[in-house]
């Protein structure tokens, strides 16, 4: 089935079953695969995306129930890096193999769009569906703390 | 285009503009060549002369070096990055990066030395030829400026990218064609003296940062070439089960379906993988082709090995445990006879299960068949042998396959070789298919094949003297392995108990190499890793029965040893170790030695009355001799302790009827955000000729120091993993 969605500020238009996770239209169909697979069941949060402003796992969301809605990927966070959590990850070092950061990044700019000023309880809460196998947590709190001050200098 | 060039100079001139006074600056990215393209005929990016196979220096300064290395976030590219630099003395703020070539290595008879990045080694044992690189080529651009200006290379000076010699002065570039050409009489001495290094030594931001903040770092999972077509694959859920029989017609007319493949086995031998009976179907989508593979029908026939399970290999493990094993090192009969007639004996049985890798990067492979060539994307700890694995798989030459270098989602040990039997697969795929395939194992497929962490089991005892020490020590441990841990060689299947450094009169440790048919592999710290836990647990045990506190039993059966006690004091000292706080509180340490390092962990913990268990802060010394990096090095300690951890709070794999049967993250448990402590790191260096490896070693001591701690938190002794398994509700007595 044919479909447009609304990616990044761009038009897609995918033809695929319309079943399909957005996860796989994003990574295959439409070539942006800095959204990655992880699990396959919303457990690990590598796929997050925001879909209307909310973080989203893409591996959970049929492509045809996103028509319409606005879609952003870790592509489209910023044109240049320079999203405040994207500042504070690079600040902080925040990356090892980087394979989660995508969603990592993703979970973390829908908390501080929501909470400009997140406490460590709301921080756990809003990045604990999102697995960094090799233990960047704890800098992945430093870095949002850091992003707020940025967001809000 | 799979070379990623990477220049540091953006991100650190934005940190000027930024203000600067960040710990480690800001980026502002610059045009990131960070794409999959065609394949690449040359394997080259550079522009310049080569002046050997790792730099290339252009006429306007500009200096590449060739990572031959592998990125899975360790910060290996920025380590070799850094060390070629150090020697070579030119400006790390301007210097690019591409990936080395293993074509070429091969070819030219190992030209890099080493490609494969495992056991900690890249900056502790490849440090030599790294830094000699660099070094080389500086004494040869010396050389060309000193024969041009008529003087003594002596007198040459090689700083930051400029020769300078009187009032004579140049640039590298100037100098590059004629140096390339330069034969030394004698290669140069590196600078291994810490105190000299210009570079090295202090923090520095990585290189391949602001690819992976953007989405635009290319894993090989990302690999996208014209005609492609995906592939997921089942082997037999039951490791070397045999395929019977599949119904492809009940799938063939699905969506974008292509074909189903079947794979047969190849038995497992060291450096080349072992490929499991498995079926793959081939659609034009993974989607397609993974929904299809779920649908298709398929037979199996298991034979004993579906009788096996994590609960009969721990009762065959502490039988094993009341027999003789393979002695390890010296035998000493008298350990044994003293334990016997001891009036005061301790003994420890231990547990620990299978875990597995889970890399957050999938399991995958992407190979193109050509008639001519074969290319190969593949997540491996090693290029050159993806290369030698395809050409095996295909009876091609080696010199026709071109394995390219993609950043790693994830290493943990187990993506050495190749990168598993998966890379056989594709490559088959593709031969039998004719176009390029990526093949992803689902999820659930990664972890019941990945190559496991061995289950394992240890009994330990020991007589004490008059003052409360040992007077001896008998040990025996057990691996449950495919190939009794042949595949991680021998003296890492003792690490951790074998080679402890207490001064202990009489000891002798036994080892069994139980088999299993479940494939096993080296895990981050391997060996360190599992029976780490065991010595480290009983020499609290130990220590508590002869009434010593556990950090002064450790200070002082490690007397004489400057660098255990350098570890054990700094531990001491910054931990605030304690052994009286309130019930539910608790302090514990361990200190485990692995990959020339030693590391101590200071662990405190809270658990409620109910049982709750709250890792509250960690604190790693570590004695690697030097740090070029400390930013990566304490990354590396960090992550070692939440890889531990891990394990030993929430994992634990369990086989049952042969097969593995929590295969996703909502059954087989990693610590999450909510449940990591706040590991401080400190690095007790005490120089030397040590050069200690960091990608590992913080691991080990982290899980025996949480057990003692919640030892004296609640009274109860952990003897195993994962701690979740443990009622560790206490109340005031």
């Amino acid at each position: 089935m044919q479909f447009t969605l609304n990616v990044n500020g761009k038009a897609e238009t995918v033809d695929v079953e319309p079943e399909t996770p957005l996860l796989w239209v994003l990574r295959d169909a439409i070539g942006l695969t800095g959204t990655k697979y992880g699990c396959g069941i919303a457990r690990c949060g590598a796929c997050t995306i925001h879909v209307d402003g909310q973080p989203t796992k893409a591996c959970q969301l049929q492509a045809s129930a996103a028509v319409g809605k606005k879609i952003t990927t870790i592509e489209g966070l910023s044109k240049d890096s320079s999203h405040p959590v994207q500042q504070a990850w690079v600040e902080i070092g925040v990356p090892q193999c980087g394979y989660c950061q995508s969603g990592q990044i993703m979970s973390a700019a829908a908390l501080l769009a929501r909470r400009k000023n997140p406490t460590l309880p709301e921080i756990e809460a809003a990045m604990a569906d999102n697995l960094c196998r090799c233990g960047t947590y704890q800098r992945i709190v430093k870095a949002i703390r850091r992003a707020s001050e940025i967001a809000q200098a | 285009m799979t070379k990623q060039i990477l220049s540091r100079r953006s991100f650190l001139q934005a940190s000027v503009a930024a203000g600067g006074g960040l710990m480690l600056g800001f980026h502002m990215p610059v045009a990131l060549a960070a794409s999959i393209g065609p394949r690449p005929q040359s394997t080259t990016t550079a522009v310049g002369t080569e002046i050997n196979a790792w730099i290339v220096i252009d006429k306007d300064g500009t200096v590449t070096l060739r990572i031959p290395h592998t990125e899975m976030g360790q910060g290996g590219l920025t380590s070799v990055a850094l060390l070629i630099a150090e020697e070579l003395n030119v400006d790390w703020s301007m210097i690019k990066t591409e990936w080395a070539d293993a074509n070429r290595h091969l070819r030219n008879n190992k030209e890099y030395k080493v490609m494969s990045t495992h056991g900690s080694q890249l900056v502790r044992l490849q440090h030599p030829h790294l830094m000699g690189a660099g070094a080389s080529a500086r004494e040869r651009l010396k050389q060309a400026a000193a024969e041009a200006w008529g003087v003594d290379r002596s007198q040459v000076e090689a700083k930051l990218g400029v020769l300078t010699a009187g009032n004579r002065t140049a640039t590298y570039g100037e100098f590059a064609e004629a140096a390339a050409k330069v034969t030394l009489d004698k290669e140069p001495e590196i600078n291994t003296d810490p105190a000299k290094w210009w570079l090295l030594g202090k923090p520095r931001q990585r290189l391949d940062i602001p690819h992976k903040v953007n989405g635009s770092a290319q894993y090989a999972i990302d690999t996208r070439i014209p005609g492609m077509v995906y592939a997921a694959v089942k082997a037999s859920p039951v490791p070397w089960g045999t395929l019977k029989s599949y119904n492809f017609d009940a799938i063939k007319d699905r969506p974008g379906v292509i074909a189903a493949v079947p794979l047969k086995a190849v038995p497992g031998k060291r450096g080349q993988p072992d490929l499991q009976d498995a079926v793959a179907v081939v659609a034009d989508s993974y989607y397609r082709a993974k929904t299809a593979l779920e649908l298709l029908p398929v037979e199996w026939e298991f034979g004993d090995s579906a009788k096996a399970s994590s609960e009969g290999y721990f009762a065959e493990g502490h039988k094993l445990m009341e027999q003789k094993g393979l002695v390890s090192g010296k035998e000493d009969p008298k350990a044994a006879e003293i334990i016997a007639a001891s009036q005061k004996v301790v003994t420890g049985s231990y547990q620990r299960p299978f875990e597995t890798h889970a890399r957050m990067e999938p399991i995958n492979a992407t190979v193109h068949v050509q008639p001519d060539r074969v290319d190969v994307w593949s997540p491996t700890q090693d290029q050159s042998a993806a290369v030698l694995l395809v050409a095996d798989q295909l009876k091609v030459d080696p010199k026709t396959v071109y394995a390219h270098t993609m950043f790693l989602g994830g290493g943990f040990g187990g993506n050495g070789g190749g990168g598993t039997g998966v890379t056989r697969q594709a490559a088959e795929i593709s031969k039998q298919i004719g176009k390029p395939v990526k093949v992803i194992w689902p999820r659930e497929e990664d972890l019941a094949q990945d190559k496991q962490r061995p289950l394992a089991v240890a009994k330990l005892s020991a007589a004490l003297g008059d003052d409360g020490l040992p007077t001896a020590l008998f040990t025996r441990a057990v691996w449950f392995s495919q190939d009794g841990m042949n595949q991680i060689g021998g003296a890492t299947a003792d690490y951790g108990i074998y080679n402890i450094p207490y001064k202990i009169p009489h000891r002798q440790h036994e080892r069994h190499n139980a088999k299993t048919h479940v494939p096993s592999s080296t895990h981050r710290a391997p060996g360190a890793n599992q029976l780490g836990f065991m010595a480290e647990v009983f020499v609290d045990e130990m220590a508590i029965a002869g009434g010593w506190d556990p950090l002064e039993w450790r200070l002082k059966m490690t007397e004489g040893l400057d660098d255990w006690q350098l570890v054990l004091k700094t531990l001491k000292e910054k931990s605030g170790f304690r052994t009286d706080l309130p019930k539910g509180e608790g302090m514990g340490v361990a200190v485990v030695e692995s990959h020339g390092t030693i590391a101590a962990a200071c662990a405190t913990v809270t658990v409620s009355r109910r049982g709750r268990l709250n890792i509250e802060k960690m604190l790693v010394v570590l004695d690697a001799g030097r740090v070029i990096n400390p930013h990566t090095a304490t990354e590396q300690c960090e992550g070692s302790v939440c890889w531990e951890l891990s394990h030993a709070w929430m994992g634990g794999l369990e086989l049952a009827n042969g097969r593995f049967i929590n295969t996703n993250f909502d059954t087989y448990n990693l610590l999450r955000i909510d449940q990591i402590a706040q590991v401080e790191t400190i690095f007790a260096s005490s120089g030397g000729k040590k050069w200690g490896g960091l990608g590992e070693p913080a691991g080990p001591p982290a899980p025996p120091a949480v057990a003692n701690a919640i030892y004296y938190a609640t009274g109860k002794r952990i003897r195993s993993t994962p701690f979740r398994s443990h009622d560790l509700t206490w109340a005031d007595v």
